[in-house]
């Protein structure tokens, strides 16, 4: 009998493996190995002709440290991430909490809504040109009527970047309603009767009740929000290229730049460590506390 | 008090709306108008087809089509093919080293392919895949994420039907492909909608990757034809980047209870 049950607990351990073997074989590849060659090559001089690549220990990041550009970008990067998840999330929420009660064209209101998740970033930005064309432009436009002067949004270091989220914060809250969508129609029906009958206002209602309910999708959220705001620049590419003067350019976009603009790995490489270390914690942030509260099983 | 609140709510709800289509509503009018018209926005204006002309005319479009489907139909292949696997493995096989393994296939949700582009393409280059669309796909095959949802939907099998199908004589292969495959269909489904749109709609790696226009997805023929240096008019960008978007947009429309459902499914784990 205990040589069955080891025999079959081989047969599984066998079989597990050889399952796993192609999944994991792929994420060695393309995830694990690239993340520590990328740390290797982080520590290494850029190579030239006359002169080899040679080891410099933390020499390329003490480069990047005193690179103002490198700060002005992350600079960007952190206002683009502070207004866009807070702003979004919020967004998606008024979203949820409209498209869930009863209104009129609630169809075609929640259609609009989700639109914008299901076009390519790219599309995006060249459909949002069309409103910040200086002159021509849809904004412009309904400013001149208004005896506005024309404002080029993108083509100042002032309002690049803020065109940039605007497109962003576009794209990615109905896409978070979903979520909130999904989590509104599990809170049941007779918590709002209990309040009503209660007296409490549709505000405490929402506030006391739906809010705090909400929590884990918020969480949820929130860590979706963190990594789309390292990880959605494809319309930078359409709308300013990072311009004018690195006004709007961010973290990822520099390290394609610095990769495959300027040919510079070693900075490319050490710029991406940084953010791997950045997705790090909030990997763990997510784990400690958001997995706690969600169950999966 | 409550039906003026009321009314207030709803007119914020569809001036919303309103507002968050209105690029695409306004690329619409412009793709049909001619420049000079589409930028007056003159209501009586003829409508016309020659952006669309135009734009079909500026870039091998069929080609690009093509590329994105060959690469959206690769990936999902790919994925389904490595997550069924995989997902299988962690859900209903006992083997030492399983919760390690599944802790790093974990940390892969957060390291994103996005952000290794730098070896992800040396790597790409030394399997002689630079330029091709399996480079393009290949990354994306072994999905965390695909891993993770197939052992979520393979755990809720009840075990009764796999010692069923045992008892049969079924090996355990044949077990994964009748039974568990089968039961499954809604999530595979699901992934499918999700994993086509995001690969529909990827651009920095493909961006990398590709270097001619046998390869080049829709999206960075796109950014290639509506580069500010190539000098093309709002119209006419317009008219091509709705030719891109159409056929996502128009299934999007028609099975859009799905698609939610399908987003939903994916992200709710």
């Amino acid at each position: 009998m205990a040589e069955r049950v080891n025999q079959e607990r081989r047969r599984q351990a066998i079989y597990g493996w050889l399952l796993l073997l192609p999944a994991a074989t792929l994420l060695s590849i393309f995830a694990f190995y690239p993340t520590v060659a990328t740390l290797w090559s982080s520590l290494f001089s850029r190579g030239t002709r006359r002169r080899p690549s040679e080891f410099v220990g933390t020499e390329n990041y003490a480069d990047l440290f005193a690179d103002p550009t490198f700060w002005l970008v992350v600079q960007n990067n952190l206002l683009y991430a502070a207004i866009t998840i807070p702003v979004s999330i919020g967004i998606a929420l008024a979203m949820a909490l409209w498209a869930n009660s009863k209104i009129p064209a609630r169809g075609f209101v929640r259609t609009a809504y989700f639109t914008p998740t299901v076009l390519p970033m790219i599309a995006a930005a060249n459909l949002w040109l069309f409103f910040y064309t200086p002159g021509l432009g849809v904004l412009d436009q309904i400013g001149s009527l208004f005896g506005i002067p024309s404002i080029n949004w993108l083509g100042q270091p002032e309002t690049a970047l803020w065109a940039v989220i605007i497109v962003t914060i576009w794209k990615e809250a109905g896409f978070f309603m979903i979520f909130y969508l999904a989590a509104l129609q599990t809170i049941p029906e007779d918590l709002k009767e209990a309040a009503d009958i209660e007296g409490a206002s549709r505000w405490t209602y929402l506030r006391r009740i739906v809010l705090p309910l909400l929590m884990p999708t918020t969480l949820f959220i929130v860590v979706n929000a963190m990594i789309n705001s390292v990880k959605l620049i494809d319309h930078l590419f359409i709308l300013t290229k990072g311009g004018p003067s690195d006004a709007s350019k961010l973290i990822l976009y520099y390290i394609w730049e610095m990769a495959f603009a300027f040919f510079d790995a070693p900075h490319a490489a050490a710029m991406t460590i940084m953010i791997l270390s950045v997705l790090c914690i909030v990997a763990t942030i997510q784990f400690f506390y958001i997995d706690r509260r969600t169950h999966y099983q | 008090m409550t039906r003026l609140t009321r009314f207030g709510e709803s007119f914020a709800a569809i001036l919303l709306a309103v507002i968050w289509i209105s690029p695409l509503l306004f690329a619409f009018w412009a793709a049909f108008h001619s420049t000079s018209d589409a930028v007056n926005f003159n209501l009586s204006s003829a409508w016309t087809l020659d952006n669309f002309r135009t734009a079909w005319r500026g870039a091998p479009w069929l080609q690009y089509f093509l590329n994105t489907f060959l690469l959206v139909t690769v990936v999902l292949i790919g994925q389904f093919i490595l997550t069924t696997l995989a997902g299988f493995a962690f859900a209903k096989l006992e083997f030492p080293g399983k919760n390690f393994v599944f802790v790093l296939v974990l940390m892969q949700l957060f390291i994103l392919p996005e952000v290794l582009i730098l070896e992800n393409y040396a790597m790409v280059s030394r399997l002689g895949l630079f330029d091709s669309i399996l480079g393009v796909g290949m990354p994306y095959m072994a999905s965390a994420f695909g891993i993770f949802l197939m052992r979520q939907s393979f755990k809720s099998v009840p075990m009764e039907l796999h010692e069923a199908a045992r008892i049969e004589g079924c090996s355990l292969l044949g077990i994964l492909w009748h039974v568990y495959v089968p039961l499954a269909k809604p999530t595979y489904l699901a992934y499918a909608l999700v994993s086509v749109s995001t690969h529909w709609n990827n651009f920095l790696w493909p961006l990398i990757v590709t270097n001619s226009p046998d390869t080049r997805p829709l999206t960075v023929g796109l950014s290639i034809f509506g580069a500010p240096e190539n000098g093309v008019d709002i119209s006419v960008i317009s008219a091509a980047t709705l030719m891109s978007v159409a056929p996502l947009l128009i299934a999007f429309l028609l099975f859009q209870r799905q698609f939610v459902q399908a987003f939903l499914r994916a992200g709710i784990k």
